[in-house]
């Protein structure tokens, strides 16, 4: 249904070249997962798909096509982080058009494979259920049981900035009121909490995936490549890695839309979405501000209010 | 470094001083033998607002025990809104550093003016304590 209505919509405005180029979700030939499609003809239209896999945050590819007019479809963390964006005046000629897509809370692949034995072949979505097939498996499961842990504390599902809007608003209620994993960390005495984020990042590889699949990060030079000053050493050691995630996640205060895609693209399954999430919730806190509802307000640290809390200076 | 026993061991503290204020104050202090705790090591800043928070991450993984920011008092910042870009900064920054497990006071915050120079010297011997009493940093640091 809203598949269909996106690639009419599509059509409709490739054809009177109201856009020059449709980034979308496209389908791709392994199980659970889409691929991002770049769609230049009306007849191109057809290959887009929507569906619960459709994880991607297109926004970080607004980047490469600055010249171009681009149809973007969003849904609501990518629309917020459009928005964004266009408030650190990144779209100084074409603002991107959003086609929206109310989101239906996107499936944890990862969760999937863990809980389907063997190699997982095809994986079809009919309403709440999920029929995943394999060689020898068969099963049914239910959609809510794997969906993304950010997903399930989105309250902003909706994009309702986008200037098309296909399918109805859905009902901003979350399942979960916050992020588990920061529930479970801010119950902890400093040190595990030290060693647990000590743990998760000494696995990191520093391919840097997750900076390259963030659309808030598009710096041309990226603070661990600067070489005067340098930062950061280019080593292995568990306080190299401790600092770039603790700044690469910093550098995301009142940014984050909370999409997820830093985690998804970690090849190491490393958990970086709590810490976003809690920088979330003190920019919340401390200022009020949530990344993309407000599309003037200007986010929260390069602007002040001379009555801002004070009670941890001397 | 490694043989000091616990006994003769003192905190090393970076302190970020603006230099219209707080490093006044610190002069003060200086010129009024008002006597405080030897362990600061000051750097002189522009602005409480010049403050990156990198370079408090990097004193920490350089081996400081804890590191101190000191501005002008909100109001009196000599490029008029420095020091409350700089609290903003500073707010996110000391939660989330607490949040991943970095003790509560190991960074600290103040303001002084220049004419305060006997807070300057309270201020300096509080974090003193309150570093002494957390140890030397053992997470984070780069040995």
């Amino acid at each position: 249904m809203i598949q269909q209505q996106l690639r009419e919509k599509a059509k409709e405005l490739l054809s009177n070249k109201t856009v020059d180029l449709i980034i979308g979700f496209g389908e791709w030939t392994l199980p659970l997962r889409t691929t991002p499609v770049f769609i230049r003809t009306p007849e191109g239209a057809e290959s887009l798909v929507w569906n619960s896999f459709c994880e991607n945050n297109l926004t970080a590819y607004l980047h490469k096509f600055s010249r171009l007019k681009i149809g973007l479809v969003v849904k609501g963390c990518d629309a917020r982080s459009v928005v964004a964006l266009n408030l650190e005046k990144r779209f100084p000629n074409h603002p991107p058009l959003l086609i929206g897509i109310p989101c239906q809370r996107l499936v944890d692949r990862k969760k999937v494979k863990k809980a389907v034995k063997g190699e997982i072949l095809q994986a079809v979505e009919q309403g709440d259920l999920l029929l995943v097939k394999g060689e020898d498996v068969n099963v049914t499961l239910k959609r809510e049981d794997f969906l993304y842990s950010v997903c399930q504390v989105c309250t902003h599902r909706t994009p309702h900035q986008a200037h098309i809007l296909i399918g109805d608003p859905v009902e901003e209620v979350s399942p979960v009121e916050a992020h588990p994993d920061v529930v479970a960390l801010e119950g902890m005495f400093p040190e595990e909490r030290w060693n647990f984020f000590e743990k998760e990042t000494s696995r990191c590889i520093r391919c840097y995936a997750c900076r390259e699949a963030c659309p808030m990060c598009y710096c041309a030079e990226c603070f661990v490549d600067s070489s005067r000053p340098r930062w950061i050493e280019k080593s292995f050691s568990p306080s190299d890695l401790a600092f770039y995630h603790i700044v690469r996640a910093y550098h995301q205060t009142g940014r984050c839309s909370g999409c997820g895609a830093c985690e998804r693209a970690c090849p190491m399954d490393i958990r970086l979405t709590y810490l976003t999430q809690k920088l979330n919730q003190e920019v919340k806190d401390l200022y009020g501000f949530e990344t993309g509802i407000q599309p003037e307000a200007a986010p929260p640290l390069s602007t002040f209010d001379p009555e801002d809390k004070q009670e941890f200076i001397k | 470094m490694e043989n000091e026993s616990v006994t003769t061991w003192e905190p090393k503290i970076l302190a970020f001083l603006c230099n219209w204020c707080s490093y006044a104050g610190a002069d003060l202090a200086g010129t009024s033998r008002v006597q405080y705790s030897p362990n600061i090591r000051v750097i002189r800043v522009p602005c409480s607002g010049r403050i990156n928070p990198l370079f408090i991450l990097k004193a920490l993984q350089s081996g400081v025990d804890g590191v101190l920011v000191s501005g002008c008092h909100p109001g009196d910042c000599h490029y008029i809104s420095g020091n409350y870009a700089g609290r903003r900064k500073s707010a996110t920054l000391k939660r989330f550093l607490e949040f991943l497990g970095i003790e509560q006071g190991r960074i600290q915050f103040s303001w002084v003016s220049a004419a305060e120079g006997v807070k300057f010297s309270r201020v300096v011997d509080e974090v003193t304590k309150d570093i002494k009493k957390l140890g030397p940093l053992k997470k984070f640091f780069k040995r």
